[in-house]
């Protein structure tokens, strides 16, 4: 999908032809961001959505105590530390960005008075800086008032090197200025065609600076208020028990009326994603219970109790196989897989065709994952395949034996093909998760139908998913042929997750394995397109330029995607809540409330 | 006495340096990293990473980190959490109540069905009590813990909707219904436990007090005229519990170091689940605080066992 085709769609949703969020669905399919494309729309004149949940309640509190369970419990509650979802959903009880993303990719307001936009220039035309304006009579929970001095030393505590924030790169190359005490603007080092980071979402939270101030840089870890937080947010701080509870009550002054509902909130840690299921769906001890990441046909048996419903958010996780463009079994200047080699079967195009002919998504999606992993081919994919809702993927036996026979890989007497003396032989390895074990063994069985021997291999997650330069069985030194997992694609931008394919980020020795791109690929026209797009500023051209990445990674199958993994929630049955794939579970906790 | 008390406390002192080597050692050679999740997340700039280790001194050679561990501990400054960055002694302090007060229970429970029952069978052994008690004592314990409590989930929660199957260190409630509450939570996991470890110590006391009951002293008293009951208890108990007392002795450390899987499945937050989570995240200064406060508790217990024993049999010496 090109340009123009991206802006008749736009068009079509001004119109109201094409609606919001179906727009938002076709750009999450081709591998863009909800707020990416919720950007897209307002470059374009469409307006953000506000959104109106159908708020029952009249008035602030009476819905009693909000029970929830995240089976990884929260450890930490100040944000700018918080690297795991559980700690930043925990944070987001109490602290609040200016504004986060909803599930369709608009960006709600919380801290800020209005959204900033291109049209009454608070978002500059060149790109260079953006001015927010904050919300006035917003009060701490100690009563100190909310005023642009916060957001300052938020950009001061974060951006500091020495604090150690994880956070650091949404704020290290801005400089924050203060306009007035209810107005600050973000000034961008170079023009920046994504300006909604700093102060939004789950890396906007903001800190009271009169509390925070004397603990800045080294001194970040004694800060008493790490522990106790005092925020802007719909409950105040009860009790923090580090992986174990979290509670909250009910903030009299929230600057949103009427809100929250529940008179009390409570975070529940540790156990098992299965016995949480439970505790929701078949007692009902707990209402929410989050990341349940359980067979689905145990989750349909739970739901049949009726004391809770299983939720399912759109998120742009993928569960992919990659190919490595190196070969892993060759040491050069003492590491496999480098830069300098070149893997001597999967380089061939037509090995690589045939491998994605073999993946069979359909009986992945339909015997492993269920609702909780979608087969799918979209993730990069072309829009008119797209549209039909039915073959974006194929499993094609035949048709892989074709194309092998063709490029002259000729069966040996062992079954297995072999050209020049190099055999179609592969070790393909993930970490040891049931589902990932079976998807092996699905993948595997095709392939030696079409002559390809696949050695499995399974590493346990602790270590496969580890940063250890001198492990060679993490990920990132890809010392195999094959190999899977999940990337997630939380950020809003898609920048971040693209670089994955950039070549000046290909994994090696040299930077400890830190670098991004794991499948080692390098191809010049998909940085010249990363190039481009990284100085973009219409979201619309950035966009396609986005799809033509995706494009490039896919035509040449670089990776193989498998399924969507979508975010499943437990709920009780009369709980109304709003979740995004974009933001924290609690971005909109306020509006949570129980229907009659 | 004292001289012997001595010996035995300096020969500990080398010994749980010892286990503190092993454990450092062990620890820092087991794969996983307390900040990976920073490195597989995309946002996160890898110097950041690399500040955080050097700032934490992760990247200062084994033996250098081992000193530091030593002598903070030795000044009493247990280091702090990576993950939750809270001092690791506050963490201990939060967990141990919880720990206490189910194992501790559970303990109590463990000794009042297997004392009774113990006797019980012993003094009419293979009469039908004693074939019942024994096969329930074999069932109990061949039973692991984490089988008979989602069992009891399975039970008592989900099909009867009776108790509920997650512990909470914070009850809502006050005055009696506290009580009831924290009663209605506590009764599975403290059941559960403590069936299992009183099933092994009924088949204890049976065999101990059997070897007590047909001595010649025994007879004596009952041919004396004495009753039965005085007899069991005065004469054949006293002499029997000594090496249950001992067993009970050497369980204690067990009682503060909590019970992993019990914990984990019923949500209790004691030290069992803060060292099975510290151990997923690999939160090493957590691990070693744990796990080397253990090993005091069971040298210490073990210690007192050994006094103990000389103590209630006094024709055991110290020499």
């Amino acid at each position: 999908m090109d340009e123009k085709e991206l802006r008749a769609l736009i068009a079509q949703v001004k119109e109201g032809a094409l609606s919001r969020r179906d727009f938002v669905r076709r750009m999450v399919a081709l591998g863009l961001t909800a707020p990416m494309a919720g950007l897209m729309l307002n470059y374009s004149g469409v307006a953000w959505a506000q959104p109106a949940p159908d708020w029952k309640p009249t008035k602030a509190g009476g819905g009693g105590p909000l029970k929830m369970l995240w089976w990884q419990a929260p450890t930490l509650l100040n944000p700018h530390f918080a690297v795991g979802t559980k700690d930043q959903d925990a944070s987001r009880l109490f602290y609040e960005p200016l504004a986060g993303w909803d599930a369709d990719g608009n960006l709600v307001p919380f801290l800020a008075a209005e959204i900033p936009s291109p049209e009454n220039g608070s978002v500059a035309a060149d790109g260079t800086s953006v001015t927010w304006k904050l919300k006035q009579g917003v009060k701490w929970h100690d009563g100190t008032p909310f005023t642009a001095d916060d957001c300052i030393f938020n950009w001061e505590y974060a951006a500091d090197p020495a604090t150690a924030a994880y956070d650091i790169a949404t704020y290290k190359d801005v400089k924050v200025e203060k306009i007035d005490d209810h107005t600050i603007k973000v000034v961008f080092s170079k023009p920046t065609p994504f300006w909604p980071d700093a102060f939004v979402g789950v890396r906007g939270m903001i800190i009271p600076k009169h509390l925070f101030e004397p603990y800045k840089g080294g001194k970040s870890r004694e800060a008493p208020t790490n522990l106790k937080p005092v925020g802007t947010g719909p409950y105040k701080f009860v009790d923090f028990k580090p992986g174990d509870l979290v509670r909250g009550e009910i903030n009299k002054d929230y600057h949103i009326p009427n809100r929250p509902y529940f008179d009390s909130v409570e975070m529940k840690g540790g156990g098992d994603a299965i016995s949480a299921a439970r505790a929701v769906l078949q007692t009902g001890e707990y209402d929410f219970a989050w990341n349940l990441q359980v067979e689905d046909e145990i989750l349909k048996r739970m739901e049949n109790g009726g004391k809770g419903r299983v939720t399912i958010i759109e998120t742009g996780n993928i569960e992919h196989i990659q190919l490595n463009t190196t070969d892993p079994w060759t040491e050069v200047d003492g590491e496999r897989s480098s830069l300098k080699t070149k893997h001597p079967t999967l380089s061939d195009k037509a090995v690589r065709d045939a491998l994605n002919l073999l993946v069979d998504r359909g009986s992945v999606q339909k015997y492993i994952y269920g609702r909780t992993g979608v087969a799918t081919a979209n993730f990069l994919n072309n829009p008119a395949r797209f549209r039909s809702k039915n073959t974006h993927w194929e499993l094609n036996i035949e048709k892989a034996n074709q194309i092998l026979d063709a490029a002259g890989w000729k069966r040996g007497s062992d079954g297995i093909r072999a050209k020049d003396g190099k055999k179609l032989k592969y070790v393909y390895q993930t970490s040891i998760n049931e589902p990932r074990q079976k998807t092996q063994a699905i993948v595997k069985q095709a392939c030696q139908k079409a002559g390809i021997d696949i050695e499995i291999k399974s590493i346990t997650a602790s270590v496969f998913f580890s940063s250890d330069a001198g492990n060679p069985d993490t990920y990132p030194h890809f010392y195999t042929d094959l190999q899977m997992y999940t990337t997630t694609m939380t950020e809003p931008d898609p920048a971040i997750f693209m670089i994955q394919f950039a070549s000046w980020e290909a994994a090696s020795k040299a930077n400890k394995w830190s670098g991004r791109n794991i499948t080692r690929w390098r191809n010049d026209e998909y940085d010249k397109t990363y190039k481009a797009a990284e100085g973009e500023l219409d979201p619309v051209k950035r966009a396609a330029l986005f799809i033509k990445m995706n494009d490039l990674v896919i035509e040449n199958v670089v990776v193989i995607p498998v399924v969507y993994r979508p975010n499943v929630r437990g709920i009780e049955k009369k709980l109304k809540v709003y979740l995004s794939g974009w933001d924290s579970d609690m971005y909109q906790i306020a509006d949570w409330h129980r229907e009659a | 006495m004292g001289r012997y008390l001595l010996r035995r406390l300096l020969i500990a002192v080398p010994s749980l340096l010892g286990i503190s080597v092993v454990l450092f050692t062990v620890l820092a050679l087991a794969p996983g990293d307390p900040f990976g999740d920073l490195a597989s997340n995309p946002a996160v700039p890898p110097e950041v990473r690399l500040a955080l280790r050097a700032k934490f001194g992760m990247d200062d050679p084994v033996l250098v980190r081992y000193f530091h561990w030593l002598v903070a501990m030795l000044h009493g400054d247990w280091g702090f959490s990576f993950v939750s960055r809270v001092d690791v002694d506050t963490l201990i302090w939060q967990r141990l109540p919880a720990t206490l007060f189910v194992v501790g229970t559970s303990q109590i429970l463990a000794l009042l069905i297997a004392l009774p029952v113990g006797v019980m069978s012993a003094t009419r052994p293979y009469s039908l009590f004693d074939q019942i008690a024994n096969t329930f004592a074999f069932i109990g314990f061949s039973l692991p813990t984490f089988f008979t409590g989602l069992l009891f989930i399975l039970l008592f929660s989900i099909e009867l909707d009776w108790l509920p199957f997650v512990y909470r260190s914070d009850l809502a409630a006050t005055g009696w219904r506290w009580y009831w509450e924290e009663f209605r939570q506590a009764i599975m996991p403290i059941a559960v436990l403590g069936m299992f470890q009183g099933a092994s110590w009924t088949r204890y006391v049976r065999s101990a007090v059997l070897d007590v009951i047909r001595l010649d002293y025994v007879s004596t008293a009952r041919a004396k005229g004495l009753r039965e009951g005085k007899v069991v208890v005065k004469h054949v108990l006293r002499n029997a519990l000594i090496p249950v007392v001992t067993l009970v002795a050497l369980q204690m450390p067990a009682v503060f170091g909590g019970a992993i899987i019990t914990e984990q499945i019923f949500r209790v937050p004691g030290i069992g689940s803060l060292l099975i989570s510290s151990i997923l995240a690999n939160d090493t200064p957590v691990i070693m605080a744990v796990t080397f406060v253990f090993a005091c508790l069971v040298i210490l217990f073990n210690l007192i066992a050994d006094i103990l024993y000389g103590w209630l049999d006094p024709r055991i010496a110290y020499r």
